[in-house]
């Protein structure tokens, strides 16, 4: 597999930050960045961290909405700041500002270790962080067409006639049709000696249709439940192709309203990739969180099944069941060059033949656990602390075609697109929708189901996988609202799957 | 991180002062400055701690039905500004929107009660120092009965002002102080308590770490039950879920207006039980007293359920101006309230035979949304209740429930209300809570 192509610039190619500002007067022409992180670094020093870090983050976004043949939402969003992360006394602190300014700097960094020390009063051992080398370097991602220069016009008259074309049924009350893009542009500098500066363009789009007729509402989404995105540029919302879906998307809404419910009963289950990316989300990508199976999350979502004595002694699935956790494909939502620690971004092997053998993770956890950092340490902007995050969290390809599932199955159900989810906090007893399935019987697509829904443990689903599609049917699914930690974070992250089979599945369909 | 106020005064002068240069034909800007602070505990010791000053802006540009809006941090008048032409030059481009009329027009503001201020000097001076000692009252706590505290504690002091060029003026202070703890005791038992309040002076730091260990202490080795249906004793961290997420997927206007709520066609029908009655009011001063929406208009009190029949639903602008009507102040967020009954949570248990005590639910999503069907998990304490005395603790337990059935079957009600996040719920008993599957823990 082709991995993510650096582009390393020199200092002069990449822009400084000043000149990307389109307004805010903090960023005075001359401000130099370099020089801000050195104050920041040094007024933490002086203050008393053993270790400190600073994040100068300048976020840009857009997003058009329209809903029912209207514009609804037109938005742009700019937000620069800068945050301090320090370790004093062996406890953490973490202290940021929107004010860019190197008196600010130093009142903050001053601010944060402050914190760290109270946060040392009930500490019961010292912060120790796994090593690394530190990085300067500049990077960012590679993309032909910058979503931002494209005319609002061009990219609304894209969205109605999507729009059009799923209204052309009147059964169709509801639709749904967006494009979002963000431009992300930071410096990380470190007291360890890391100075490193990257770019992220990211673009993405998707289309709903939701027919409502006799207190019946179903709704159909493509290319996923709000849209598929991706490390690119508008060219990657050009190759969904929205409007040559529309009129399949509404037909397929309209149906539903005369499909009947799902029935209940174990089944062989066939899953679409959009509806395997989230269970491998769900399932896969949280109980991988180191930090999570080391109770730090435990008072919001949870911890993990996934133990540190299951570490290569625990048989997670079939041995079809290859997972990896890779920031390294080219052009997928969850890569980067370097996390917010400064460490390289990797690939690192989760499940192997259907072992468990792999984790997320930061310094810290990974030195708990005497390895290196896998490089997962992602904030949500300049006033969050980075956290362990999904990278792109893939579910390997085998050798099956989806033609080929299909006509080898007897009787199961074949069920596409999410529509609701839940899991338990440990990551065991989950619970999906999905907007639409399909009876199989003598290895054929027949009737279409609404409502189906289903039901399982997680090591028994994956231990029931039995058939994985391969290479060519495999895509990285780009998921852009991972919510994570208090206060919530939201992650951008993919998934790369290929649709598979599991075996007696719980399913049900309300009516 | 002390907040640097700018104060009514200069806030609402800053917007004016934008307004003036806007080009389009309605402008409204939004000004939210204020400082945040959060200590979070896993393990019984201080794992994160985080403080952070924020300066938010929006600005809502209109010319004749086009409408876009722009977001930014700013720093001074100059930012403001250069935001007031960027949602200017967005909405220049943008399409029209036959369904849009106009920005709010200024309204009179409801009574609101003298106690109901929504701001604390003590929660926005809360300091590092002050947060670590109240997370060691907590986990001393969780010690005494060997229990590992996990939570978190946040401060919130923010002000926020709102104009448009219509001539709507609002601006009010605000504070919030949160804690959560989740015990894990030594032997598989967890346990939850939570208290929010609008001054940090509310909260009682020994009695949440005390609530929590000892659900944590008494849900020790859980024994595993069959799924199926259950009568139902919900704490009111529980029954809060079950309440926010009823108003939830129904009473929103648009959800209303678009056909893709369960009061759709059942305005002034009775819809639950006889015994539930809801509304919505923001002004509460046992709430987060919140007097203005996102849009500047003051908040209404709505009343969405009376006696089991949908009498009300909830109004932004935009929703109100498609049926020619006033928004209630519902951009934005909500803030439901159940009527009370009579009865304690020990009555509640005392008449049930064979049934379960849920003290949370966990990771809740609406399954279907006519039938207001919602699945999830129980968490943090579940209990068997046999002939009227809480038995043995019990594995969690996922449920698949339509609400509409919950609320049509609601027993008892419990007498007190808390405060769960922005939902004044008290405990219910139902009759019928169907559970289809089990976790290993």
């Amino acid at each position: 597999m082709q991995r993510w192509k650096f582009c390393v610039h020199t200092q002069e190619s990449i822009p400084k930050l000043n000149h990307l500002d389109r307004g805010e007067d903090t960023l005075k022409e001359g401000f130099d960045q370099k020089k801000f992180c050195e104050a920041v670094l040094e007024a933490a020093r002086s203050a008393g961290a053993s270790y400190a870090d600073v994040r100068i983050v300048k976020h840009e976004s857009q997003g058009i909405a329209l809903r029912t043949g209207k514009v609804e939402g037109l938005g742009h969003s700019l937000d620069l700041g800068f945050g301090v992360r320090v370790i004093a006394d062996g406890a953490w602190g973490f202290a940021a500002s929107p004010t860019l300014t190197i008196e600010e700097g130093k009142l903050v960094a001053e601010e944060a270790v402050r914190i760290a020390k109270a946060s040392a009063t009930s500490k019961r051992r010292d912060v120790h962080l796994s090593p690394i080398e530190p990085v300067e370097g500049s990077f960012a991602n590679e993309w032909k067409i910058d979503p931002f220069e494209v005319p609002i016009e061009q990219k609304i008259d894209l969205l109605k006639e999507a729009d059009r074309l799923l209204r052309q049924n009147e059964r169709v009350r509801v639709t749904d049709c967006s494009m979002h893009f963000w431009k992300n542009h930071q410096v990380f500098a470190s007291t360890d000696g890391a100075y490193v500066e990257q770019e992220k363009l990211e673009s993405g789009a998707g289309i709903a249709a939701t027919a409502i007729d006799g207190g019946e509402v179903q709704r159909r989404s493509y290319p996923a439940l709000g849209g598929d995105y991706a490390a690119a540029g508008y060219e990657f919302v050009e190759s969904l192709k929205l409007i040559e879906h529309a009129e399949e998307v509404a037909r397929e809404a309209v149906q539903l309203l005369e499909s009947p419910p799902c029935p209940s009963g174990e089944f062989t289950l066939i899953l679409e990739g959009s509806m395997l990316a989230l269970q491998v989300h769900e399932s896969c990508g949280h109980p991988i969180e180191l930090d999570r199976v080391f109770g730090m999350e435990s008072s919001f979502a949870g911890t993990s099944f996934l133990t540190t004595e299951k570490l290569n002694t625990f048989r997670y699935g079939s041995e079809l069941v290859n997972t990896t956790a890779d920031a390294t494909i080219p052009g997928a939502l969850g890569s980067f060059f370097y996390d917010d620690e400064g460490v390289p971004a990797q690939c690192i092997d989760i499940v192997k033949e259907g072992m468990f053998c792999g984790y997320l993770s930061s310094r810290e956890t990974a030195a708990e656990l005497g390895i290196l950092s896998g490089g997962s340490m992602r904030a949500d902007g300049w006033d969050r602390i980075p956290l362990i995050r999904m990278t792109n969290i893939n579910l390997m390809p085998g050798d099956w075609t989806l033609d080929e599932l299909i006509a080898d199955t007897q009787d199961g159900i074949y069920a596409a697109t999410v529509k609701s989810w839940s899991i338990d906090d440990k990551r065991l007893n989950f619970h999906f929708g999905t907007e639409a399935a399909w009876e199989i019987k003598d290895g054929a697509l027949g009737r279409m189901f609404r409502n189906a829904m289903y039901n399982d443990l997680t090591p028994r689903f994956w231990n029931s996988c039995d058939g994985i599609c391969g290479e060519d049917e495999w895509h990285v699914w780009g998921v852009p609202n991972c919510g994570k930690g208090e206060p919530m974070q939201i992650a951008h992250v993919g998934h790369g799957v290929a649709p598979a089979r599991f075996r007696d599945v719980r399913m049900e369909g309300a009516k | 991180m002390k907040t640097r106020w700018m104060g009514e005064d200069e806030m609402l002068s800053m917007l004016e002062e934008a307004i003036a240069l806007s080009s389009a034909d309605q402008t409204e800007i939004g000004l939210s400055v204020g400082s945040w602070a959060l200590t979070r505990f896993a393990n019984s010791y201080i794992h994160q701690n985080m403080a952070s000053q924020s300066i938010q802006a929006h600005v809502r540009a209109v010319f004749g039905k086009k409408v876009a809006t722009a977001y930014s941090t700013i720093n001074n008048r100059e930012g403001l500004k250069e935001l007031v032409r960027r949602a200017v030059e967005l909405a220049k481009h943008q399409d029209d929107n036959p369904d849009f009329v106009s920005l709010p027009e200024p309204s009179l503001p409801a009574a609101r009660p003298e106690e109901a201020t929504g701001y604390s000097e003590e929660t926005a001076a809360c300091s590092a120092e002050e947060r670590a000692s109240i997370v060691q009252a907590i986990i001393k706590e969780n010690d005494r009965v060997s229990a590992s505290a996990a939570g978190s504690l946040g401060t919130w002091a923010f002000e926020r002002a709102t104009a448009n060029s219509l001539g709507i003026r609002s601006y009010y202070r605000s504070t919030l102080a949160k804690v959560t703890t989740v015990s894990t005791g030594p032997d598989g038992g967890f346990g939850y308590a939570l208290a929010t309040s609008v001054s940090i002076e509310d909260i009682d730091p020994t009695a949440v770490g005390r609530e929590a260990s000892e659900t944590a202490r008494a849900s020790a080795n859980p024994i595993e039950i069959s799924p199926g249906e259950y009568e139902c004793v919900l704490s009111p961290y529980a029954a809060s879920e079950v309440i926010e997420s009823f108003v939830h997927t129904g009473f929103w206007a648009r959800a209303f207006q678009e056909g893709r709520s369960f009061v759709c066609g059942k305005l002034g029908e009775q819809v639950v039980g006889p015994n539930v009655t809801i509304w919505d009011d923001a002004l509460d001063p046992r709430t987060l007293v919140t007097p203005y929406d996102a849009e500047g208009v003051p908040k209404q009190r709505v009343n969405l359920l009376e006696k089991g029949i949908a009498t009300g639903l909830l109004y932004d602008s935009y929703a109100a101006h498609r049926e020619g009507k006033k928004s209630t102040g519902h951009a934005g967020g909500f803030n439901p309230i159940m009527m009370p009954g009579d009865a304690t949570v020990e009555q509640m248990i005392q008449s049930t035979e064979r049934g379960l005590f849920v003290t949370r639910f966990h990771y809740t999503n609406v399954a279907h949304l006519m039938t207001a069907t919602i699945t999830g998990m129980t968490r943090d304490g579940t209990f068997l209740i046999e002939n009227g005395r809480i038995a043995k603790p019990v594995k969690n337990l996922r449920f698949t429930q339509s609400l509409l059935e919950a609320l049509s079957n609601v027993d008892m009600i419990g007498k007190d209300l808390k405060l769960v996040d922005s939902t004044l719920a008290p405990a219910l008993k139902i009759k019928k809570w169907r559970f289809v599957s089990a976790t290993e823990f």
